[in-house]
């Protein structure tokens, strides 16, 4: 194992040091428990609360901010957080008109947060993301998996949140984006957990592993390597059937690197998707392409779609303030 | 129960996840993703530190005091499930307030059913409840008849026994290995080894 590490116990909150002071004109981080919030207090508006598994950065606390998140709990590396976690973290943001957190379906984040929201002395509600349409499940959930397109959802979250609109509204449409949001990734390589010092999967250089999650916890099936427009048109083929759009489905294309692939394959990727996807007559109308939900170091990519509609579009395109995401400000 | 004895039970249970690090780790490997001993030991040891303050509580407070350092120290699946069993057995002993065997087995297999409403799981699923199940339903079938305190004991690590070493040929269908299919087949399951560990220690504190 080759990296940027001191103690390997003081990787998490060495690097949410450095986050909070890179980025300490949008956010304030708290330690003990861990978790970080907006620099300045929302007031008016629903409080939105995510958290997971370190790792996966800059989800989450990198979409903190206007327009998107109000609080973020990391957990250990691919670790959920605790619920003591998320209650500092709902004292600290919430103004009376209640919390949403945002989970990912993973059996250890829908407990902890579960409990979060059993003992939180205000109204909660939660939206769970399983947007990852691999496969039903895997080593770390029951039913599908929460991956890339959870941004969106968090995006969209956010925006509604901003209008002041209430509790129920703001769950409503974050199960409504996840509804419409489907993504598969593909690994080249394993990633490195650094407390574990070795890859998590042995994969050669003759190989890919199809639907892999942001763990690097298997997907569909490893499968020999190949040229990109072949990989990606499997990909694309898996996601269609997920969703099924109707004909001239208005849509957001979303290429996720994993960490270790460049942006320069990630536009590659995002050319043959984009074309692909044309010739099954949806019509890419939004886009974001980038590392957005990392798995560390693994390299490889997911892709993911939202099918839109004029509220989605709405929220997607308003102005966002964070350390990840800005536009519109 | 007082808090004397849930501290030496602490005590027994932190030696012996401590002396099968390497059992615990390699069946966690097998079919986990290898951080259950890891997670075990650092939940032990905040137990274990805590003793101080433990001794100075009744049986309920303290096993609350336990579910809420689980809860907050051990993280993903298992902290909230192991947490879960003994905020669930606090809730008993302070209803009951007495301290008969019979409110001791109604106690344990409240907590055990706390785990299996957390976790949505029931026996036969690979998981510690495959354990768990089983002894909760020997112990109260036990107090009803009278059976000695060393009777009990006997059996419950016998039917931990046979609990754990039954999830060998279960396909996982929650937890962890759930996704691994027919490749889970042949291996224990970590979490019921750890249950059933816990179990033999606590049945053979003296």
């Amino acid at each position: 194992m080759k990296k940027f590490i001191n103690k390997v116990d003081d990787i998490l909150v060495e690097s949410l040091s450095g986050f909070a002071l890179a980025h300490s004109d949008l956010v304030q981080l708290n330690l003990d428990p861990n978790f970080l919030t907006r620099k300045q207090k929302a007031t008016h508006k629903v409080a939105i609360i995510s958290g997971g598994g370190s790792g996966h950065e800059p989800l989450h606390a990198g979409y903190l901010g206007f327009g998107m998140l109000d609080a973020a709990c990391p957990g250990h590396v691919f670790t959920s957080p605790t619920p003591d976690q998320m209650l500092a973290a709902a004292e600290a943001v919430h103004a009376d008109k209640g919390v949403l957190f945002i989970v990912k379906n993973y059996a250890g984040d829908v407990m902890n947060f579960e409990m979060a929201a059993e003992m939180l002395p205000f109204e909660s509600a939660t939206v769970l993301t399983s947007d990852d349409c691999a496969v039903i499940n895997s080593t770390y959930t029951t039913g599908r998996r929460g991956v890339a397109g959870t941004v969106i959802v968090e995006k969209c979250v956010g925006s509604l949140a901003e209008t002041g609109a209430d509790l129920q509204a703001c769950k409503a449409l974050g199960d409504k984006v996840n509804s419409r949001t489907a993504s598969m990734g593909v690994a080249l390589t394993s990633c490195t957990v650094p407390a574990a010092g070795r890859p998590t999967f042995d994969i050669n250089d003759t190989e890919l592993e199809m639907g892999v999650g942001i763990h690097g916890e298997p997907g569909r099936k490893r499968e020999t390597m190949r040229e990109a427009d072949a990989i990606i048109k499997d990909v694309i083929a898996a996601i269609m059937d997920a969703l099924k759009p109707a004909k001239n489905s208005e849509a957001l294309l979303l290429i996720n690197g994993f960490g270790a692939t460049p942006l320069m394959e990630l536009y590659l990727i995002y050319n043959t998707a984009a074309k692909l996807l044309n010739e099954h007559g949806i019509h890419i109308t939004r886009s974001l392409v980038g590392n957005y939900t990392t798995a560390l170091d693994m390299a490889g990519a997911s892709v993911t779609l939202c099918l839109l509609d004029d509220e989605i579009k709405q929220h997607w395109d308003s102005a966002v303030h964070t350390p990840a995401l800005r536009w519109g400000v | 129960m007082n808090a004397s004895l849930i501290v030496a039970a602490a005590i027994a249970i932190q030696d012996t996840i401590l002396k099968h690090e390497a059992d615990l780790e390699s069946l966690d490997r097998a079919i986990g993703d290898g951080d259950h001993y890891i997670n075990m030991k650092r939940g032990a040891g905040a137990i274990v530190d805590m003793q101080q303050e433990l001794s100075t509580l009744s049986a309920d407070a303290a096993l609350n005091k336990i579910g809420m350092k689980l809860l907050s120290t051990i993280g993903g699946a298992s902290g909230p499930l192991l947490a879960s069993f003994f905020m669930g057995m606090a809730k008993v002993l302070k209803e009951k307030g007495d301290a008969s065997i019979d409110t001791y087995a109604q106690a344990f297999a409240t907590g055990v059913d706390t785990i299996r409403q957390r976790g949505k799981a029931d026996i036969g699923e690979k998981t510690m409840l495959d354990v768990l199940i089983p002894v909760a339903a020997k112990f109260t079938a036990m107090a009803t008849q009278n059976a000695s305190s060393e009777e009990i004991r006997a059996a419950l690590i016998t039917t931990a026994q046979q609990g754990m070493l039954a999830t060998k040929d279960l396909i996982a269908t929650k937890g962890r290995a759930a996704g691994l299919g027919e490749r889970a087949i042949g291996h224990i399951d970590p979490g019921a080894k750890s249950c059933q560990l816990m179990i033999e220690a606590v049945c053979k504190i003296a």
